[in-house]
């Protein structure tokens, strides 16, 4: 599938990835992180539930502390 | 410049957090004459926050929100500063901020700003929110940046996590908090 990650067009081999699949396979290990597909905001307990198919959009961001 | 501060006059910007983001962000956007900022923090200035945020040695102890718009006010009368001592949560976030054109995230932990850009996604999905996130230590200017996705602005390397080989340092966190300010003038103008 192809998918747009952080505005940038991405492929992979599946057809489809849960949220923490694709976290895995791109290996972010950040904890903190706002996630949205289609501008739709994933929460944490749903990262296992929701998949990412062809064509979505999705953007990962992860926060760090310090202000 | 007249025309710049003209349009900026109609402007209201919110920022949450009257730290070493808020402080210094909030003085670059009076400096510029932007009409209204809605400013909210619970913390008292303590002798260490000196080192990065824009308060002095005789506000110690002082509620930072007020502290903060009495030094703006030393700077500018054109600005109008609404103080809040408050401890932000999604409730305040919503009702203080949703006049605003643009919101600055200006927290100093990582769980509050996901609770700020997951509020704002969710109640405000059409309002600029700038975010900081990555500005601990010093050097590697070439790391700090900005980017947009949506509604949302990143500034920062996005990496550098505070800790105690790594604290928060008034270079590193005043260009982060004055590249969020720019960020919101350029929501505001245009890429000019």
């Amino acid at each position: 599938m192809n998918i747009i990650l952080n505005n940038r067009p991405e492929s992979f081999k599946a057809d489809k990835l849960t949220v923490n699949e694709l976290l895995k396979v791109k290996n972010f290990t950040f904890r903190m992180l706002v996630i949205k597909i289609n501008g739709n905001l994933i929460k944490k307990t749903e990262y296992d539930t929701s998949t990412i198919s062809d064509g979505d959009k999705v953007m990962v961001m992860h926060l760090v502390s310090g202000g | 410049m007249n025309n710049i501060k003209n349009e900026l006059k109609k402007y209201t910007v919110g920022i949450a957090g009257c730290g070493g983001l808020g402080s210094n962000c909030a003085m670059a956007l009076a400096r510029v004459g932007i009409g209204k900022l809605i400013i909210a923090d619970f913390d008292t200035i303590d002798l260490s926050n000196l080192n990065r945020q824009y308060f002095f040695l005789d506000q110690v102890g002082q509620k930072k929100c007020f502290a903060l718009k009495e030094n703006i006010s030393k700077i500018t009368r054109n600005t109008v500063v609404e103080a809040y001592d408050i401890k932000l949560s999604p409730t305040e976030i919503i009702d203080l901020f949703h006049d605003c054109d643009v919101i600055v995230e200006a927290f100093d932990r990582k769980e509050m700003k996901q609770m700020i850009v997951e509020t704002v996604i969710t109640a405000f999905p059409k309002k600029p929110l700038v975010v900081g996130s990555g500005l601990a230590g010093w050097g590697h200017n070439n790391s700090i940046r900005a980017r947009k996705v949506d509604n949302l602005y990143i500034c920062g390397d996005e990496s550098r996590e505070t800790s105690d080989d790594l604290p928060p340092l008034a270079p590193r966190v005043g260009i982060v908090a004055n590249m969020q300010a720019n960020t919101v003038l350029e929501i505001l103008l245009g890429e000019g």
